[in-house]
């Protein structure tokens, strides 16, 4: 689950972990960026609707620390990151491996993303 | 059982492939005939052999590269009166239903070796042969205007061409609310069946002819006259001495109008471009056989081209110095072979030009002598506007023998006027048909499902036909997530891409040359697209011509486009996002996730100065350090972050991006030339810089190697290359297509003795033509191999400027090489470019605290899991000091 689709309605719960990462103007539309929180690696998207997505920045398949220079796109009605090592496609709002080249499936791990006062937020304690 | 493919194939490579030769028979006097090509004249020459050979003194294997039994090509248009591929599958008793005839289907012979008598096919079978036959027909030429390649553009020559063309519009009148335009191109024979075509459609018909009348290749000025009242009569319209320049794409892409010399504008929903056919001899060419200067393979009275276990026959041979489009010779000529492997005489009666139009209500023929060109012909006519009949017999100077004639409007007599052609006029002839085709037989399926078509993850053909029949998978991609076929090296794509469209094809549903679900044209037809809309970014373009927000295949495309339609820095206007990692940053991912710096070193020639800096650097940043093979130096293990400042060193001293992460330009390889070789006759090492610097930068399908030597010893290994320059006494001889990599490919003379400012000049147009009309990730070589016509349409098209579009492949070039910068600079020079090599967007200096280092021979290299376990190694950014 993801509320990324809610984002700019949100408002972050202060008493629970979420982490302040970044501006929103930090973020390139459909160019990801790596955070560090706490010594995890995420990959941050900010899509074409505003929506942002919070995912595993390793790639599960090479093991390298690549996913938010991946490039952005669509399935379906599916926002995708494809990761940039072996091409693997992921669905960003799940984190589903949609593509597996022939491979084992192996998903991403997602974090829920909340933007207040321009501020993007992760909650830490993942789903 | 009928038995479509040879009983087994040797692979490409293997050293013994005579499987045909006795392998099957236990008489080993059986000889193997193998017949390249399955159309109409392959079917009747191989008919012909076995129904006059019981004792099989011949075993024969056909190969086809179209993916069916042949059929009727003649009455290829019934098909939009309802004729099935069935109806027109021409009779199986003496093809595939016969024991000794093994028919290869979808598979197209790409290599043959005269010197041990055997071929390779595109999947890489081999097949030896005793005796050969050339029956490749023609393919439908092409005109050389943008937008030809536009959706809803079609030629009109395979069941394959009408089957596209048919659906094409059914989606066009689903989608218009106004009756659908059609526009043919092209005013003959195969022009006038087409349009009756499209009217059998429901779709409106224009007739565009360049000379000044209908079939002017049959008809006599009054004979077309009286044709175009007929065609206008039927409700298609005609218009003569009109010259087609360009089509423009609609909204949705496809083809929506025609612009033609005069200027004016016509509007077109579907174009079919009837312009003529062109000898398939490419074979013939690369293996050397003799071809005429107008195409075709060269062949004697037998049939026999210049290679004595060769014969030619049909529409690609060249019989009395010219290739003639009819089926009728082509027949004759699969006799005459048949006789003479059969081990009796014969030979080529001569050509039979007759031919009657095959459109409903429209009554034309045309025979014999018909424009009188027997010296003291007489014409006898008779002409009735009114009732649209014109009719014109051509006579001998004393009037009493028949030579030719030409019938409009009424053509009832030429059954029985056509045989007496040559004879004295007269009597009561017989009625001549020409021998029909039986039909309407199933067709069977191709390779044997237990063929091996991905060696890599061993999945046969029948796996992938189950996966599109049981799991329901409905296009290539799909068949490769669930049998992992050609999800390693990805060689065996096209084939599965065969298999899966012809199973698709089965279940009534044909298989999109899409470029990705985003966007359904080639990236071919969305480069015109983007020209002629002169859209710059991908929102638009997607919006316009595609859906969704596209993906890692065609975002990548587009913004090669876009670089190559001179769109300036890889990371402006919006184009970031499009750029695979390594154009994003300009440099090689490796395996874990640092990169390597390429610096440009033109030609392979770099100062002592220079290789101190680049010494330096890697010193400094602590980067590995190796020689490519492309004369220059690479430098691994660099952080995202790092990026920048290695480049501001390497841009102080004097170095510039190697674009070794783009489909562009690497390198121009070169050898030391006349300037210290002993044998050199002339500066090849000058001639790569200039080359190099010229072509720096630009963007196309794939990436592109160029080399130079200087002599013909060399040792550039040029003809390894997309681009080749040999120097020579006389100038400089220009190879282009060649490659190294997984299929290599020696590249092919296209000029020779060359001054340096034409030598240039031929490369510019070449680089600029492969980059408008090559495939995604096609290099040169296939993309060669591809084009219509080959070496000699290349060659037609950048020297001789068959196309008219010199000038502006020159104007693309020269606009690229003014508008060139080193991106490198560019980015350090921008404090927001530099914004994106931040390792975290929250803490943009760290090192990413996963890259982990051990060194093996004095360098560092990415340590192992194993390694990263028992400690031991280095951390990059704390043990890597970097000197400022
Ligand atoms: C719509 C239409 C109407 C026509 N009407 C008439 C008519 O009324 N009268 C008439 O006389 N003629 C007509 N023709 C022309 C007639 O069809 C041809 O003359 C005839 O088909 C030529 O036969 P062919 O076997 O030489 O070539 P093709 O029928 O073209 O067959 C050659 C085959 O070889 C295959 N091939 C090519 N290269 C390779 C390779 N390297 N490896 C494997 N396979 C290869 C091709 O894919 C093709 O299937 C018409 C043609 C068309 C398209
Ligand atoms: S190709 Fe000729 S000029 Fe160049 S190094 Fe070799 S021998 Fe010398």
């Amino acid at each position: 689950m993801t509320i990324a689709d809610t984002a700019r309605t949100m408002e972050p719960n202060r008493t629970s972990s979420w982490v302040p990462v970044c501006r929103v103007d930090d973020l390139e539309v459909e160019r990801g960026a790596a955070a560090l929180i706490e010594g995890d690696q995420l990959a941050l998207f900010l899509l074409h609707d505003g929506s942002i997505h919070a995912v595993q920045q390793r790639d599960p398949y090479s093991g390298a620390y690549v996913m938010s220079r991946g490039i952005v796109g669509s399935r379906g009605d599916a926002p995708t990151v494809a990761s940039p090592m072996f091409k693997q496609v992921f669905d960003l709002r799940t984190g589903t491996c949609l593509d597996t080249l022939g491979k084992e499936r192996h998903d991403l791990r997602t974090w829920p993303v909340a933007v207040e006062h321009g501020i993007v937020h992760i909650r830490k304690d993942p789903r | 059982m009928a038995r479509d493919t040879p009983p087994k194939h040797s692979r490409h490579g293997d050293a013994t492939p005579s499987v045909y030769r006795d392998g099957m028979s236990d008489n080993t006097l059986t000889r193997h005939l193998v017949v390249v090509g399955a159309g109409m004249v392959a079917h009747r020459f191989v008919e012909s052999v076995r129904t006059r050979d019981p004792e099989g003194r011949w075993r024969i294997t056909v190969i086809g590269e179209e993916d069916r039994l042949p059929y009727d090509r003649v009455g290829l248009t019934a098909f939009f009166d309802g004729a099935t591929v069935d109806d027109l599958t021409l009779s199986r008793e003496h093809f595939v239903d016969d024991e000794r005839v093994s028919f290869l289907r979808g598979d197209a012979v790409v290599a043959l070796d005269r010197d041990e008598r055997r071929l390779r096919t595109a999947s890489g079978t081999v097949v030896e042969w005793d005796e050969l036959v050339l029956a490749t027909g023609s393919y439908a030429a092409s005109l050389a205007v943008d937008g030809f390649h536009l959706p809803g553009v079609f030629v009109y020559r395979t069941l394959d061409d009408l089957e596209s063309l048919s659906s094409w519009v059914a989606e066009r009148k689903g989608a218009l609310d106004r009756p659908v335009r059609g526009i043919v191109v092209g005013g003959g024979l195969l022009g006038l069946e087409a349009a009756g075509a499209l009217q059998g459609m429901d779709v409106e018909a224009t007739i565009i002819q360049s000379s000044d009348r209908l079939m002017s290749a049959q008809l006599d000025a009054a004979g077309g006259e009286a044709l175009a009242r007929l065609i206008g009569a039927r409700g298609i319209e005609v218009r003569t001495e009109t010259i087609t320049t360009r089509l423009d794409p609609g909204p949705h892409g496809g083809v929506a109008q025609l612009e033609f010399r005069d200027g004016s504008l016509a509007p077109a929903d579907v174009v079919i471009f009837t312009v003529g056919v062109r000898p398939r001899d490419e074979l013939a060419r690369i293996s050397g056989l003799k071809v005429d200067k107008r195409g075709g393979v060269i062949v004697d009275a037998g049939c026999r081209t210049s290679d004595p276990s060769i014969h030619a026959i049909g529409e690609v041979a060249a019989m009395e110095g010219r290739c003639v489009g009819l089926v009728a010779p082509g027949y004759a000529m699969a006799e005459v072979v048949a006789t003479r492997l059969l081990g009796g005489e014969a030979e080529f009666p001569g050509y039979d030009l007759s031919t009657k139009l095959k459109l409903g209500g429209v009554d034309v023929a045309s025979f014999g002598d018909a424009f009188g060109e027997t010296p003291g012909a007489l014409d006898v006519v008779y002409a009735d506007p009114v009732a649209g009949v014109y009719k014109k017999l051509v006579l001998s100077d004393d009037a009493s023998i028949l030579l030719g004639g030409i019938l409009v409007g009424d053509a009832t007599a030429y059954a029985s006027l056509r045989p007496l052609i040559g004879a004295k006029l007269g009597g009561d002839p017989s009625a001549y048909l020409l021998p029909e085709t039986d039909g309407a037989r199933p067709a069977t399926g191709p390779l044997p499902d237990e063929a091996l078509v991905c060696s890599c993850n061993a999945v046969s053909a029948g796996r992938i036909r189950s996966a599109v029949t049981d799991d329901g998978c409905t296009d290539v991609a799909g068949v490769k997530a669930c049998t992992k076929a050609g999800a390693a090296c990805g060689s065996c794509l096209p084939l599965v891409k065969r298999l899966v469209g012809a199973e698709l094809e089965a279940a009534g549903v044909t298989l999109s040359s899409a470029l990705c679900e985003h966007f359904a044209s080639t990236r071919a037809q969305l480069f015109d697209q983007v020209r002629v809309a002169g859209l710059t970014t991908f929102s638009e373009i997607v919006t316009r011509f595609g859906t969704g927000r596209g993906c890692d295949i065609c975002k990548p495309v587009v913004a090669s486009i876009l670089a190559s339609q001179g769109a300036g820095h890889v990371l402006d206007g919006g184009r970031a996002s499009l750029q695979d990692t390594n154009d994003h940053v300009m440099a090689n991912l490796q395996k874990d996730g640092s990169y390597s710096v390429v610096p440009r070193i033109p030609g392979g020639e770099v100062t002592p100065e220079g290789l101190l800096v680049i010494g330096q650097v890697a010193k400094d940043f602590g980067l590995y350090t190796k020689i490519t093979g492309g004369q220059r130096i690479d430098l691994f293990g660099a952080r995202l972050e790092q990026l920048p400042e290695i480049w501001q060193r390497l841009v102080d001293g004097g170095f510039e991006s190697g674009h070794a992460y783009g489909k562009s330009l690497r390198t121009v390889k070169s050898c030391v030339g006349s300037t210290w070789c002993r044998f050199g006759v002339q500066d090849s090492v000058g001639m790569a810089v200039e080359l190099e610097l010229r072509y720096r930068g630009l963007r196309s399908p794939h990436k592109l190697k160029l080399g130079v030597s200087g002599c013909a010893r060399e040792c550039a290994e040029a003809r390894g290359k997309d681009v080749g320059v040999i120097a020579t006494e006389q100038g400089w001889n220009l190879y282009v297509g060649g490659n190294g990599g997984f299929t290599p490919r020696h590249a092919q003379l296209l000029a020779e003795g060359l001054d340096s400012e034409t030598l240039i000049r031929t490369i510019d147009r070449f680089l600029m033509y492969y980059i408008r009309t090559a495939d995604r990730l096609q290099r040169t070589a296939p993309w060669l191999e591809e084009l219509e016509g080959g070496l000699d349409a290349l060659r037609a098209v950048i020297i001789d400027d068959s196309l008219g579009i010199a000038d502006d492949l020159d104007a693309a070039m020269a606009l690229h090489v003014d508008a060139y910068e080193d991106e490198w600079k560019a980015t350090l020079d921008d404090p927001e470019k530099l914004k994106r090599f931040a390792s975290f967007v929250n803490a943009p200096t760290t090192p990413d605290p996963s890259l982990a280092y051990t060194a093996e021979r004095g360098q560092p290299r990415p340590a192992t899991d194993a390694e990263r376990e028992s400690g031991g190694v280095l951390i990059a950014g704390t043990t890597l000091e970097v000197r400022r």
